[in-house]
């Protein structure tokens, strides 16, 4: 048994962090969250699209940046695929190795690269597992900004993570 | 649908995925003259049943990076968390497979029939059982990929588990080269290999969704 009792429940706008020590679940609760594993007991609703982060980047290693970025919103057919990737490459300071195959990515900039593959989708719900990991200052900034931008704009993010993240009026779960 | 078989076949021409295995298939078929001796009139009696076996030794090449390598780096879970059907995931994963090693290893074919002496005739039934018999082979892989997909030191466990499945096709797909009763084993070799198409992608997406867990 991991945790029990959580429940809470998200609008528009809203965001959450998930904080505990390591090993209590914040992982598994987003995994139940995006519906990869069935929570022993209770339920999880969600009435919108899910962009889902986790330790593994799912880009294929061998494309460039953009080719693996453009693989996910062929799949999402979001409208203008290319706009959205141009803007979540923007957002978080990746212009520089657009062109760069994935496998020569450092793991700060593979964990970029994995957040601007959620930026770029338009599903309003947003799952991050550990987003800062391996992030350097001005990155851990961006993704705040990118963040905030997402919430204002009508979405959610739920977010577990062991490091400090500045998400202005998000409610805190501690397992 | 089009955009994963797009990306797995991609996938596997890049890692070089054809060449491994038509290399494979012919180095297995040439071990056969060196082996049993030069003799003209047994390796054509013999050929048909060889280029069967080297076309099953070289399909267990890939089994492996099909659908392990997606399951580590997430891919999986992403398709998931769109909501995307498994099953289909499963069907473009059969398809892509195949046109990556069902062509490549028809065209070897050719070469193998005259390193073993075949006469067109039997090079032509040879190619036809192929023809029916890979599609099942690739079925056959994707399922096996999937269910020792997360095993330690699966390469071992991946024969053992793919190669008795693939007995059918070997018997009804050598069968099928005997000019007097070779019609029926043909359809035999069709049936299970439809079977093993109709099938697999059901049996590989339950796997898969049991390994996301």
């Amino acid at each position: 048994m991991l945790f029990s009792n959580v429940s809470f429940d998200l609008g528009p706008g809203d965001a959450a962090i998930v904080t505990g020590p390591n090993g209590i679940g914040k992982s598994s609760l987003i995994r139940i969250a995006a519906g990869l594993l069935a929570p022993f007991e209770g339920a999880v609703t969600c009435k919108a699209d899910k962009a889902l982060l986790t330790e593994a980047s799912a880009l294929d290693i061998d494309r460039t940046l953009v080719a693996a970025l453009r693989f996910w919103a062929t799949l999402d057919r979001a409208p203008d695929p290319e706009e959205r990737i141009t803007r979540a490459v923007k957002a978080l300071d990746l212009e520089a190795l657009a062109d760069i195959p994935v496998r020569l990515l450092s793991t700060g900039q593979r964990r970029r690269a994995s957040i601007a593959r959620v930026a770029a989708t338009d599903a309003p719900v947003w799952l991050l597992d550990e987003p800062a990991n391996g992030l350097d200052l001005a990155s851990v900034t961006r993704l705040e900004a990118l963040i905030a931008r997402h919430r204002s704009s009508g979405g959610i993010a739920l977010v577990a993570t062991h490091l400090p993240l500045s998400l202005p009026g998000a409610r805190e779960i501690a397992l | 649908m089009i955009a994963l078989i797009r990306r797995d076949l991609r996938r596997s021409v890049s890692s070089g995925g054809a060449t491994l295995v038509v290399a494979f298939f012919l180095l297995v078929a040439t071990l056969f003259p060196f082996a049993i001796g030069p003799d003209a009139a047994l390796l054509a009696k013999i050929g048909g049943g060889v280029i069967w076996t080297a076309a099953l030794l070289a399909a267990l090449l890939p089994v492996e990076r099909l659908v392990g390598p997606d399951l580590e780096s997430g891919v999986f879970d992403q398709f998931a968390v769109r909501g995307m059907s498994m099953t289909l995931v499963a069907v473009a994963k059969t398809i892509a497979h195949w046109l990556g090693f069902g062509p490549p290893l028809m065209l070897a074919a050719v070469i193998a029939a005259g390193l073993l002496n075949l006469s067109g005739d039997t090079l032509l039934r040879v190619e036809i059982g192929l023809l029916i018999g890979t599609p099942g082979l690739a079925a056959l892989a994707v399922v096996t990929s999937a269910l020792v997909a997360g095993v330690r030191g699966s390469g071992a466990v991946t024969g053992l588990v793919m190669l008795p499945l693939a007995v059918p096709l070997l018997i009804f797909g050598a069968g099928s080269l005997d000019p007097a009763g070779g019609a029926g084993a043909i359809k035999l070799l069709a049936a299970v290999s439809l079977v093993l198409v109709a099938g697999a992608p059901f049996i590989a997406a339950a796997a898969i969704r049991a390994a996301l867990d």
